[in-house]
């Protein structure tokens, strides 16, 4: 009996986890269930897309949606009551993947509130929308829960794909199909590089599970492979996070693809990308991959920012300010693991928050065939509808980081971990970007108010579920903005609990002085 | 209520009455006189509980008063912590005084967009209070970077012709300057564990943080830059000229009167404040800068054909005196430099005004346009008259005892400081009553001038009570130095300290 235990033990330590020796009990759906919940929704849609008849069904396949994602996220608290690992060990619930499944099933939610509208302005008549958008939303939930890196590897596929897709979603604009096309080409080709990083930290480690692989590199010497798996699964993730030097799609992809899905494609996956790679850089501890992070971080703050100065449209502005958020929030990347984290997982929430809601505003305007996305178009919208500028007006100062929204603290807490690891270069051209970068942001407030139009550009009234979307995205915003303590708090614990229990040996007095400061 | 009652709340109340109006005023239709009436009120309710501060303030007391002190996010640790000492307290009554005058000088010139209008003002009104109460160094920043949206929007919205060059200019310079007082605060608090600035300076001046010595200087620096522009200090100063030009009135008053302080108080308090030692050797080159702006501000006014251009640059030039006083580390200086700041924030504040009636009449700031207008409008000049003397420094009017106490705070370090100073004075009586003489004195060069209107009720009650200020400020300095003495002594204890270990053993 004995030796049994301790043969299934050293079993499970080899290649294939032992299927046979139990089947997944209800605890383990519990831990997926808001993957399911959201697969279920997403099949509904699907079958119910043709029997509706197309005037009508929009409306409703979008309310299913809705629907679905609140599921999720009542999935998610039922999730949240039974944490621990699931399905041999391929997924893990904790206080890490629980903040990322509420952060981008909400982004699904609010993006299908702001696509009502679009897609009825676009007349794009198609049920599936809402049912990728779901099923990417499966995907990214299961990126922040898996600790397996297969597993992880076909999350990631599961979220690009259907991302791939949405971002041809203006069919008969060439745009769009090119933005899909390049999407597709150079997506593929990175995220075959995180596959053969995967491959690779196989042969070196002999596992693909992130705490045994980092068992094995704590072991013993590291092995050269597990260095260059490490530089290839950033570079896959680098590309799914628009951070340079892997960003050159990004503008292209954000200028073609439809509105709200740009707002999608820039939160939620990005999001998602990030876990993952909070998990693989702090969990898989390799040195050397410190210089990667720094390099990658100050090139996309610094290139991001400077290409976004010369854009003209508010998309391709948008999509290099996004280069820019990435190299922010790679800073944290390169603090110490606890501080990092926490700092890192409030970035993203405040930056979904923000730039969902921007690219509201931004798909609202934008009109019929996406007609006004230049700057110009902009001009004189403070006096043609004062509330939608005030509104995108927020956003845009929360993206520049200016106190009492949630980029401010964002940025705070980024930098404020990068100098407490004693990175003061990096964080030199960390601040000395944000300085630079209020530039662009405020080009288009100059545009909203200190111009008068000169072009008849036509702003119709806000429809319910997009205000709706807006009011959620402000209240995000000025409650990180106003009220940090609680989100970033509980950030710290989820950090803590990640990196105490993949390196314990981590000095534990560290951590609690995190951002926290003694008191 | 007695007066202890109000002590832990009296600050917020100053400090949020202003946002809350403005606030309220969101709610209401645009019915413009309704508006301007209302933020009036306001201002005035302002200026009135602000007075509390002084009247209850305990001159004997160097230390904080009126302190409130709450956690607001536990993890950073940063704390609701305001307090004024003898310092920030005139500040902010010199912020409140001049924010109900800034409502009435708006009230005919600003016709469109009336309620945006005074609902930045009513914002920036407490964003800057917020700057000179603040003791907690993470709401000091908060405060610090949210004046700049109200008042880049004012001058972008409301101002002339170049207004959105300007307002781009003021924003980029200001907040690429306070991103590296960022940096210095978020590595104070990494070492420090805190962001109290009353914690943060007993641990240094008790020499508790670790790498201290190593980092000083560039700590130092990084709150330099951020104060040296919004002084604006030579070589710092090209955003002012446009900004102030560009402004519409009571924008430039406030950022003449109030704005520009928040840089010499910043420098006062935590340059001095915190880094005692890197003050002493950093003293000879920043006094040295200081030098450069008087002398340069007052050449380049003098030859400005543009009336508020003139006023701007005399802004320079004043200002160095400022930072002057404060960097000669003497008691007079210090004092001096306090009450230059106020001094020049009334009559500065008032120029402007003046400027702007002008310009509202004639729609131009060309000097040239101008002259003999002594007859046509005997009521306005006679009040320049007031005022061009006061900034002049003319004694019994306020400008005179600052710059005085500065330049002997100054002569007491080196001589050559002083001496330099004090050509300052001589240049500005030369750009000033020039400047005067061409607009006023003589005939009336331009026939248009003669049809012009004298000062309206309205202007009166706004510029009066600058000269009457500055009128009394002069007579009696006594009333405002005998809260700053305190504080000043206090700011200058560590500064004595550090000077005795340099010569020293």
């Amino acid at each position: 009996m004995i030796s049994e235990t301790a043969l299934s033990q050293t079993m499970l330590a080899t290649i294939v986890p032992a299927f046979s020796q139990s089947l997944p009990q209800a605890a383990d759906y519990v831990r997926i269930l808001p993957e399911i919940v959201l697969s279920v929704f997403g099949m509904i849609v699907m079958v119910l897309e043709p029997l509706l008849d197309e005037e009508t069904g929009q409306k409703i396949l979008g309310v299913i949606a809705l629907l679905g994602t609140l599921a999720g996220l009542g999935a998610t608290w039922l999730m949240a009551q039974s944490p621990g690992l699931a399905f041999w060990n391929m997924v893990q619930v904790d206080g890490f993947s629980i903040f990322f499944h509420v952060l981008v099933i909400a982004i699904a939610a609010v993006v299908i509130l702001s696509s009502y509208e679009y897609m009825a302005v676009q007349r794009i008549r198609a049920g599936e929308y809402y049912a990728l958008i779901l099923f990417g939303v499966v995907g990214m939930a299961l990126m922040s829960s898996a600790i397996e890196l297969v597993l992880i590897f076909i999350a990631l596929e599961i979220s690009s794909i259907s991302s791939y897709v949405l971002a041809g979603f203006r069919r008969n604009d060439a745009a769009s199909a090119e933005a899909s096309l390049k999407y597709f080409l150079l997506g593929s080709f990175a995220t075959a590089f995180f596959l053969y990083g995967v491959a690779l930290m196989f042969g070196a480690t002999g596992s693909t599970n992130i705490a045994r692989i980092s068992q094995a590199l704590q072991a013993g010497p590291i092995p050269l492979p597990a260095y260059v798996a490490v530089a290839f699964m950033f570079v896959g993730l680098g590309f799914k996070v628009a951070a340079a030097p892997f960003h050159v799609w990004t503008p292209d992809v954000y200028e073609g693809a439809p509105a709200p899905v740009v707002g999608f494609m820039s939160t939620a996956p990005k999001a998602a990308a990030f876990a993952v790679l909070l998990r693989v850089v702090f969990v898989i501890d390799v040195p050397g991959i410190f210089w990667i992070i720094w390099v990658a971080a100050a090139l996309s703050m610094t290139l991001g920012n400077v290409s976004a100065m010369v854009q003209d449209n508010v998309k391709r502005l948008l999509a290099y300010s996004s280069i820019a958020h990435a190299g922010y929030l790679l800073v944290a990347f390169a603090a110490a693991p606890a501080i990092g984290t926490s700092a890192a997982m409030f970035y993203t929430a405040a930056y979904a928050a923000t730039n969902l809601g921007a690219f509201a505003v931004v798909t609202h305007f934008a009109n019929a065939g996406e007609r006004y996305v230049t700057l110009e178009d902009y001009e004189g919208l403070g006096r043609s509808s004062p509330l939608l500028a005030a509104t995108l007006t927020v956003f845009l100062l929360s993206l520049i980081g200016i106190p009492m929204t949630g980029g401010f603290f964002a940025k705070f807490y980024v930098f404020s971990a990068a100098v407490k690891a004693n990175l003061i270069w990096l964080t030199v051209i960390g601040v000395l970007n944000s300085g630079i970068g209020a530039y662009y942001y405020l080009r288009i407030i100059v545009m909203m108010y200190m111009r008068e139009s000169r072009k008849e550009v036509p702003v119709t009234p806000v429809p319910f579920a997009l205000a709706l979307a807006l009011a959620a995205c402000m209240a995000a915003t000025l409650y990180l903005g106003l009220f940090p303590g609680g989100v970033l708090q509980y950030a710290q614990d989820s950090a803590q609990q990640l990196v105490g229990r993949a390196r314990p040996n981590l000095p534990s007095s560290t951590p609690t002085s995190a951002i926290a400061g003694t008191p | 209520m007695s007066a202890d009652t109000w002590r832990p709340y009296i600050l917020t109340l100053v400090t949020f009455a202003p946002l809350l109006g403005g606030l309220l005023l969101i709610l209401f239709p645009r019915r413009d006189r309704d508006i301007r009436i209302f933020a009036l009120v306001i201002s005035l309710l302002t200026f009135v509980l602000s007075l509390h501060l002084p009247v209850y303030f305990d001159r004997a007391q160097a230390d904080f008063q009126y302190q409130v002190d709450r956690q607001w996010v536990s993890a950073p640790n940063i704390h609701y912590h305001m307090g004024v000492d003898g310092i920030s307290l005139w500040l902010v009554v010199l912020t409140t005084f001049l924010t109900p005058l800034c409502v009435l000088i708006s009230w005919k010139s600003i016709h469109g967009r009336v309620k945006e209008f005074f609902i930045l003002l009513l914002i920036l009104e407490t964003a800057l209070i917020g700057v000179f109460v603040s003791l907690d160094l993470f709401l000091f920043y908060f405060f610090w970077e949210a004046t700049l949206i109200p008042m880049a929007l004012l001058i972008g919205i409301f101002g002339h012709e170049r207004k959105v060059y300007a307002a781009v200019k003021f924003f980029m310079y200001t907040m690429i300057g306070s991103v590296f007082m960022l940096a210095a605060i978020l590595w104070l608090y990494a070492h420090t564990g805190s962001f109290d600035f009353v914690t943060i300076r007993e641990r240094i001046a008790s020499g508790a943080v670790l790498k201290f010595p190593a980092a000083a200087q560039w700590l130092f620096l990084g709150f330099f830059l951020a104060f040296a522009v919004k002084v604006p200090l030579f070589p710092f100063h090209t955003w002012l000229p446009d900004a102030h030009v560009e402004a519409p009135t009571a924008g430039s008053v406030l950022l003449a009167g109030v704005l520009l302080k928040m840089g010499t108080y910043g420098l006062l308090r935590f340059n001095l404040g915190l880094f005692p030692e890197q003050s002493r050797q950093n003293a000879w080159w920043v006094m040295t800068l200081a030098l450069i702006g008087i002398i340069y501000g007052a050449l380049v006014a003098m030859v400005q054909p543009n009336m508020k251009k003139l006023i701007a640059y005399s802004s320079v030039s004043h200002l160095g005196f400022v930072v002057l006083g404060i960097f000669s580390f003497t008691q007079a200086g210090l004092n001096g430099a306090m009450f230059v700041m106020l001094a020049h924030g009334v009559s500065t504040g008032a120029l402007f005004m003046l400027a702007g009636i002008l310009h509202e009449r004639r729609h131009t700031y060309e000097i040239s346009e101008f002259g003999g207008l002594a007859s046509p409008v005997p009521v306005y000049a006679a009040t320049y008259l007031v005022i061009v003397l006061a900034s002049a420094g003319l004694p019994l009017l306020n400008g005179f005892i600052g710059e005085f106490l500065v330049l002997s705070g100054a002569f007491q370090d080196k001589a050559v400081y002083g001496i330099l100073g004090a050509t300052g004075i001589i240049w500005s009586a030369v750009y000033l009553l020039w400047m005067y003489q061409r607009v006023f004195y003589g005939k009336v060069t331009h026939a248009v001038n003669n049809s012009l209107s004298d000062l309206s009720g309205f202007e009166k009650v706004a510029i009066w009570p600058c000269a009457a200020a500055a009128l009394v400020m002069g007579v009696a300095p006594i009333l405002w130095l005998a809260a700053i003495d305190p504080a000043v002594q206090a700011a200058l204890n560590p500064l004595v300290r550090v000077a005795s270990r340099m010569v020293g053993p």
